[in-house]
Formats: structure tokens, sequence, C-alpha cells
């Protein structure tokens, strides 16, 4: 049986991981390979790298990273942050990266998710989506899709965005609530929900995760199919194991 | 020393690297003569079907691959270089796959299925029902169950893996042998589906043991030995 995956999330600036595994004794806590060893030991099922870097020349830095990485740990990895040609996309996956997750190009070009799937396969192609919640009603809730980190609201509602995003050929939706990213006070349960049920790829729950009761609720009643999180992993407040008996004595099916 | 083929379909170098890993020596190339020359054969790929054997015919590759089979060298063919080894496949129709295997290539159907989530006792008593949604691409980890066929083969390839071991995958097809005899594992996803083949000197899987972590890797290291 399909199991849910857990994904722990680094972000990643000129080839440095700035936002890692915090309070262990790393060598070196800036070096992507010792966090990736780390997490791939705790026994993540996946990795995501989110590429901050300000700077297009320096970008290169990233794709040495993603090689590195791709050399020393047997795991599927993902990066994402700033990718917006098929050229960026051919040089992460010669580099070594299982998958590359676009953000605002594809909202500005939704044809480059049909290009570079067909060129790559679908299944390396994550479509990630910033949502934040517009209309919030009894019974209808609708969440607007933002761009460029969240700073530019662009009026695409997420549902149809998420829609079109898999009918151009993204493999994967990475769904981050811009509401609750941040907050620790779980996912967004209701978002994930409507997302996961109108589309029949897998979408990935993100933004707002606190405690392990969280993935629980996102697993489930957001029937997302995995969740990415970042701090309560990086702090320390749970590892990656913790999570995963929680839920396996929750009932549900992870790979231990 | 094992050639990789690199057809152009993926990165190959998570594959190379995996290899050297477990002790083998081994190299990336599209040369026919290489191939020839190689003790081992690994096929990996990902990727639409047709564009595939588009690239392996205009790479002039399809002769020696299968020469190098005929005469016996084991061959590894991972994700879609085990759906090449197979006849024809949904997601390509008229396009000719390798034929090494008999069967076809098919398409995850997904949706939504009930399945009955404990089974009645007596026939009275209300049946209980999951749901669970299979979606497309099948992505993530999911478990190897050991067939019933291909004994000796699970002893060598198969070795250090035990029965219901996870790997990773990322695929919306999966292949239908025609004899099943060539069958060495299954796996769950809507209905079981073939994950392992074997045939010969022919080993074939839909997951990818390069990106399975440890148990992955054995797998890999039992082909290197083989």
């Amino acid at each position: 049986m399909l199991t849910k995956r857990i994904i722990p999330c680094l972000d990643v600036k000129d080839g440095r991981v700035v936002k890692g595994v915090n309070f262990v004794n790393l060598r070196d806590a800036g070096d992507a390979v010792e966090n990736a060893r780390f997490y791939d030991k705790e026994g993540a099922d996946e990795l995501v790298f989110l590429d901050i870097t300000a700077s297009h020349e320096k970008r290169k830095t990233t794709i040495r990273l993603a090689n590195k990485v791709a050399e020393s740990i047997f795991l599927p990895f993902t990066v994402g942050g700033g990718i917006s040609t098929v050229d960026d996309i051919r040089n992460l996956l010669n580099a070594g990266c299982d998958k590359v997750s676009i953000n605002t190009a594809a909202v500005k070009r939704p044809d480059f998710i049909k290009e570079s799937s067909k060129r790559f396969g679908s299944q390396c192609i994550v479509v990630a989506m910033d949502a934040r919640c517009r209309v919030k009603t009894k019974d209808r809730e609708k969440w607007e899709i933002y761009i460029n980190g969240g700073r530019t609201p662009t009026g695409l509602d997420a549902v149809k965005w998420a829609k079109k995003a898999e009918s151009l050929g993204a493999g994967e939706i990475l769904l981050t609530s811009m509401d609750y990213d941040g907050t620790k006070e779980g996912y967004d349960i209701e978002l994930t929900k409507r997302i996961s049920e109108s589309v029949r790829i897998p979408v990935i729950a993100s933004g707002g995760a606190g405690n392990l009761k969280h993935l629980y609720e996102a697993l489930t009643d957001g029937e997302a199919d995995a969740v990415l999180a970042a701090s309560i992993f990086h702090f320390r407040t749970y590892s990656v194991g913790e999570a995963k008996d929680y839920l396996k004595k929750k009932g549900v099916n992870v790979r231990i | 020393m094992i050639i990789v083929i690199d057809y152009g379909m993926g990165n190959l170098h998570s594959v190379r690297k995996a290899l050297e890993v477990v002790g083998a020596k081994a190299k990336v190339s599209s040369r026919a003569e290489d191939i020839l020359k190689a003790d081992k054969i690994v096929f990996p790929g990902v990727g639409s079907f047709g564009e595939a054997m588009k690239e392996l015919n205009k790479r002039k590759l399809v002769k020696p691959i299968k020469d190098a089979i005929n005469v016996g060298k084991p061959f590894l063919g991972l994700c879609l270089g085990l759906q090449l080894l197979f006849e024809r496949s949904e997601e390509s129709p008229g396009v000719r796959g390798l034929g090494l295997l008999k069967g076809a290539v098919k398409r995850f159907k997904g949706g939504v299925r009930r399945y009955p989530s404990v089974p009645p006792i007596r026939r009275n008593l209300r049946m209980k029902f999951s749901y669970e949604n299979f979606k497309v691409p099948h992505m993530g980890w999911n478990d190897i169950a050991y067939s019933v066929e291909r004994i000796a083969y699970r002893e060598k390839i198969l070795k250090n893996v035990p029965n219901n071991s996870y790997m990773y995958f990322v695929h919306s097809y999966y292949v239908k042998p025609e004899d099943k005899r060539v069958v060495l594992t299954t796996t769950s996803y809507g209905m079981d589906f073939a994950s392992g083949v074997c045939k010969d000197n022919i080993y074939a899987f839909q997951f990818h043991p390069e990106k399975s972590q440890e148990l992955g890797l054995k797998i890999l290291k039992n082909f290197v030995r083989l």
C-alpha cells in the first residue's frame, strides 16, 4: 500500500542551507549533504530544497548543491525557487535532482508547465502554489493565488489554478497556505481538502505545522498525500521518526 | 565494467553513483560498442515510451541492446527501462517496444475506490467500507511483495531485501506481462501490478532502487555481484 510521505523542507541560499537542522551537532550546519544525510537517517521520505538565492548568477551554486546531494544520498529530492526556463529545469535534473517545483513562472506563463512536463515527464514537475483565503462565509471559502514569494496577488482562484496546472501536465501540487504559514496552528485543512478533491494528482500540504496532530489532520481530514514541514523538524521539536510513530499509531499508513 | 545506457531520457548519474557506492565500476554511455563490450548493463530512464523508442532508434541502440541480452549479459531495466522491454504501451499507441518480454504497458485508471475495511463475519452484518483515492502518477513509497514465481531469482537479486520492503515509485503506467511466471514482485495500487520481473538474464523493476535508500542499494549490490 502506498504510504503517506513526510517531507522536511530546507531553505538554501548561495549554495548553502540557511534554514536547516538546528541544535544538533552538525559539523557544518550549512552543508546540504550533512543536512540531507541527517534527514535521510531519520527516515524522511523525500526532501525539498527551497532556493532563496536572490541573484540569478549565483543559481549555479544551487546546481552544485543538487549535484552533491544526489551523489551522497539515495533519497528523492526536489529543488524549487526561481525556476523560470526549460534550461533551469534541465540543469537541475542533470545535476541529479528528481523533481523541480515551479511557482511564479508557471502562473505568468502556464504553457511553461506544458512544455516542461512534455520535455521531462510530468513526474518531475511539481507546481507550487501559495494561496491566501479571500472569501470566507459559513458555507463558502475561496482562496487566491499569490506569486513572487507571496508578495503579488494574481486574482487566480486556487481551485481553478490547481485544475489548470493538472491539465497542463503537473505531476504534483505543493500547496502552501499563506494564512497559516509560520503560525504553528496547523495546516489549512479546508484548503488542502478542496484542492486534493479537485485534482487527481498528489497534493503536498505545507504551511502551519506546529505539532504532530497537525500532520495527522492534513493527511486524514485534509486528504493530503504528503506533508511538508520545516521548523518542527529543524528545531527538533519532533524528529521525523517520532512523527511517523505517532501517525502509525493513529492508523496512518507510513513507511517505518 | 557496467554500462548505464544513456539515451537522453532523464538523469543517469544518480544510477551510476549508486552503482559505484555498492562497489561497481560504472560508466554512462550511449555507444553501441560500449554496450557490446560491457560485463553488465543497466537500462534506466524516465519519460514517455514513444519518445524513448524514438531516441533509441535514432541512436541505433535497439540492436546492440538486444544482442547484449541475447549473449546473456546480466541486464537491469529500471522504471521506463522495464516498460520498454515489453511490446507496446498505452502511452504511445502504435509504437513498438523492444519486445523482449511479451505483454503490454497500461495506464493506471486511478480514482476513488471503495473496499471493505472490516471483513463481514456474518452475512447480515452491514459491511463497512473504506475509501481510498488512487491518484496518478503513483508517487511515493510502496511495498514490494514476493510473488510465488521466480524463487531462484529472488534468492539472487532480492538477497537481504525482505518481503514487503518499501521502494520509491514514480510512474503512471505499469506492465502487464502475458506470462505470469516472469513476475518476481507485485505491488498494490488499486490492484496488484508487476513491480519486478525476471527472465533469463533480464532483471527489471518499476521502482527506483537508486532512490530507495539502503534496501534499494542492496538490490543494486546484488546485481553487481551476480
